[in-house]
């Protein structure tokens, strides 16, 4: 056991520094700094720059990154520099969740088709999996692809399809068979957004914001082509999928990030003759936050450990998205609290970006993302699924 | 003891609940959002003349006499309806300062207006460097002949968009921080040096930021008496906060009902979710934090109205209290509505951002931990 970095894990840090110093475009940098959404275009540019770095994909293997896999300190390293600077969160669907679908799953024809372009951020993904009987219960999902032919016919409707107004395709999990075991009769479908008959209709949540979108299907016909693996394989490839999302959903490094500019900002924040960071409740809270996170960040480096030696990430995973998202929730909540009146001024993503802010400089996005990131504890598997997955599979309850 | 209300608070809760049930569906409600106004100049003159612009001031400013137990009907009522009207800002917060201190001039000129329903107010208390501090007060009001001269910056200022006539605390002797030197004034939003910048807060409602640029008011603007105005606006602010919890009580208990419900009708894995132990535990506790926050409500509006000396630190504990609960229920309530709870569309969301921003208004609960613990 050993926590230090050896002297080409730092002259790996350096390289990461320096890169960034050079390529981290300023009119990303304002947006990010200022805590504003990226247009489409600005998140493309900067996945190009990643990935042109080799940067991208780092989970990808090298005979489909094109790149040597780094190690996994390497890519500890990377990830908490690339956070440091306050770089864009990558976008999961394309890199993290379809390609390793189709490089694990897909005929090589699939693989050649639409793996350059997930790294190349040339195809925009989105993913559909929810409708609107089917949340937590994924498993009862209930759009139909009913064979035809050499294609399929799609009829129903996705829901919080995020981002899918940005979006060129989509991978479904579409129901194939009415089988007495609901989960058999799924299939795993990829559908081109400009096919005729899909419909995307904007949902707009609390923080004012459209990030996701209900997805209508309308008589769509798909190339069975397009089917991952075999009819009735889709809940197996799921499953696959959602612990890939589970281990890259914590973004631990980013919220070290954002405990450490609460911390100083609360040191900013004026109370009385003294700062909200002397005042001994409120630091309690921001120690014990960052006491819980250095626990989150172990728990993933033990289970990515475990991963790079042969493992795979089982029901752990689960742990971090649980412990990830409350965190996520507990430092969006501090900063609203260390607002105090000024987190109520209330603008949306637009009106913020031409206006002076109201109270402190960094007020306006406070509130939309503590609003936002409600939605963490009930996406990827609401949290009170994780816990029953626990429960089955690690406690054997 | 007794804590059943007596005929005539019962007639006026069954009025407002009517109103709320018959006047305030949702749809109704969202249209007055974007509306200039931001609420309905319909439901301020029917407040008027059912009377409950009065409910809570003396009958020698042109009141009914009413006690904080009136009040906190009304407002619980308000809550479960999520009335945008600005019932708090108008008449608890400024007409209850004016009714407990101000001349009779000022009563007569401005809540005889307030009662009529012609005349809206705000209190402007807050600073960019106060937080909940009341006697944080760095604008300044001097002497000038026959005149106060006022100079400085008053921050969140709820209702100040619609605002007539603008209360405001300003130093008049001493330090920044100083409990002694503060007084306050009545200033009309029209005079000239005053400036608002508007803005609509994330539960909805209206605010402004308000700047004083050499605004000269008559002597007579003063309310009460010079230097010795923290008293009243502390007073002013615990009833405006019994009032506020009880606005929070009554939205606490639609989004409890409202989860429960929905949890009876939504089914996963081929059953309602309301038969999932985890979540029966959790509307459990949703419950059981709106019940004890009403008892304090009770408590402490009783003890309030019979001028019990423990009075202000009851009042604490109950914000304390509230503040707790509205980010447990309004979470929790969110949560088990799943996807749907995060959408602009669903009320949940709008109760939750309500509860929210209560926690904060007044103090936080750390605030008034450190208050109870104080006093």
């Amino acid at each position: 056991m050993d926590l230090s970095f050896s002297k080409e894990d730092l002259d790996f840090r350096q390289d990461v520094v320096d890169f960034l110093d050079n390529n981290y475009p300023d009119d990303i940098k304002e947006r990010q700094d200022k805590r504003l959404p990226l247009d489409k275009e600005q998140n493309i540019r900067w996945q190009k720059i990643l990935s042109n770095q080799g940067w991208f994909a780092v989970n990808w293997p090298e005979e489909y990154s094109g790149t040597p896999e780094l190690t996994l300190t390497q890519k500890y390293i990377l990830q908490n520099v690339l956070a440091e600077y306050n770089t864009p969160v990558q976008l999961p669907f394309g890199v993290g969740m379809c390609g390793p679908v189709i490089y694990t799953f897909g005929t090589d024809k699939q693989k050649e088709q639409h793996l350059p372009s997930i790294l190349n951020s040339d195809v925009w993904w989105c993913q559909g999996y929810s409708e609107p009987g089917s949340g937590s219960d994924l498993a009862s999902l209930k759009m139909r692809a009913d064979k035809e032919g050499d294609h399929y016919l799609i009829n129903g409707s996705k829901t919080w399809t995020t981002l899918a107004q940005h979006a060129d395709w989509i991978f479904c999990l579409v129901r194939t068979e009415t089988t007495s075991i609901k989960q058999e009769g799924i299939s795993f479908l990829l559908v081109d957004m400009k096919t005729p008959g899909i419909e995307v209709q904007p949902i707009i949540t609390v923080d004012g914001s459209h990030e996701v979108n209900m997805v209508f299907f309308d008589n769509v016909e798909v190339s069975c082509e397009n089917l991952i693996g075999e009819e009735g394989q889709g809940w197996n490839i799921a499953k696959f999928l959602l612990q890939h999302e589970r281990s890259g959903i914590a973004g631990i490094s980013s919220l070290k990030r954002e405990l450490s500019r609460l911390r100083d900002l609360s040191a900013t924040t004026i109370v009385d003759d003294g700062n909200l960071l002397d005042d001994p409740s409120f630091r309690a809270k921001i120690e014990q936050t960052e006491i819980e996170l250095t626990a989150t960040e172990f728990t993933e480096l033990r289970t990515l450990a475990a991963m790079s030696s042969g493992g795979s990430p089982g029901a752990e995973a689960s742990i971090l998205k649980i412990k990830g998202t409350e965190l996520q929730q507990t430092i969006s909540e501090l900063f609203v609290e260390m607002l105090g009146y000024y987190a109520h001024p209330f603008f949306t993503e637009n009106e913020l970006g031409s206006n002076e802010s109201i109270g402190p400089e960094y007020a306006g996005p406070v509130m939309p993302l503590y609003l936002n990131r409600r939605k963490v504890s009930i996406y990827g598997g609401s949290n009170e699924i994780q816990r029953n997955v626990i429960s089955k599979a690690i406690l054997g309850l | 003891m007794d804590f059943t209300f007596n005929d005539e608070q019962s007639l006026i809760r069954d009025q407002v609940e009517q109103f709320i049930q018959r006047d305030y569906d949702w749809e109704t409600r969202q249209s007055f959002i974007s509306s200039d106004l931001g609420f309905s100049a319909d439901n301020w003159k029917t407040f008027a003349e059912l009377g409950w612009l009065g409910i809570s001031l003396s009958e020698e400013s042109g009141g009914f006499g009413g006690t904080a137990i009136d009040t906190m009907i009304v407002m619980e009522e308000f809550g479960k309806g999520l009335v945008l009207e600005p019932f708090l800002e108008t008449v608890v917060m400024s007409s209850g300062l004016i009714d407990m201190a101000g001349s009779p001039e000022q009563k007569k000129d401005i809540l005889s207006e307030v009662v009529e329903g012609r005349m809206q107010l705000a209190l402007a208390y807050a600073e960019p460097q106060s937080r909940f501090n009341l006697s944080d007060v760095m604008t300044e009001a001097k002497k000038e002949g026959d005149n106060f001269v006022l100079n400085g910056f008053k921050s969140v200022v709820m209702n100040g968009p619609n605002a007539h006539q603008i209360i405001v605390s300003a130093r008049t002797s001493g330090d920044q921080r100083d409990e002694k030197g503060i007084s306050l004034f009545i200033v009309d939003a029209k005079s000239s040096g005053l400036s608002l910048r508007d803005y609509q807060t994330v539960d909805n409602r209206r605010a402004s930021e308000l700047t004083l640029e050499s605004v000269t008011v008559p002597t007579s603007s003063l309310i009460g008496e010079l230097n010795q105005g923290l008293k009243v606006l502390e007073s002013s602010i615990d009833r405006s906060i019994l009032a506020i919890s009880a606005e929070a009580v009554g939205a606490m208990e639609v989004l409890y009902k409202t989860t429960v419900e929905y949890t009876k009708t939504r089914e996963q894995f081929g059953t309602p979710i309301g038969k999932f132990q985890v979540l029966q535990h959790r509307m459990v506790d949703m419950f059981m934090e709106y019940e004890q926050c009403k008892s304090l409500l009770y408590m402490a509006t009783m003890k309030h109205d019979e001028s019990s000396p423990d009075a202000k630190k009851a009042i604490s504990g109950l914000k304390y209290q509230v503040g707790n609960a509205s980010k447990f229920i309004g979470q929790q309530a969110v949560q088990l509505h799943g996807g749907m709870g995060v959408t602009d569309e669903l009320n949940v969301g709008h109760y939750f951002k309500r509860l929210t921003t209560i926690g904060t208004i007044f103090g936080n609960s750390d605030h008034h931990l450190k208050r109870y613990t104080a006093i």
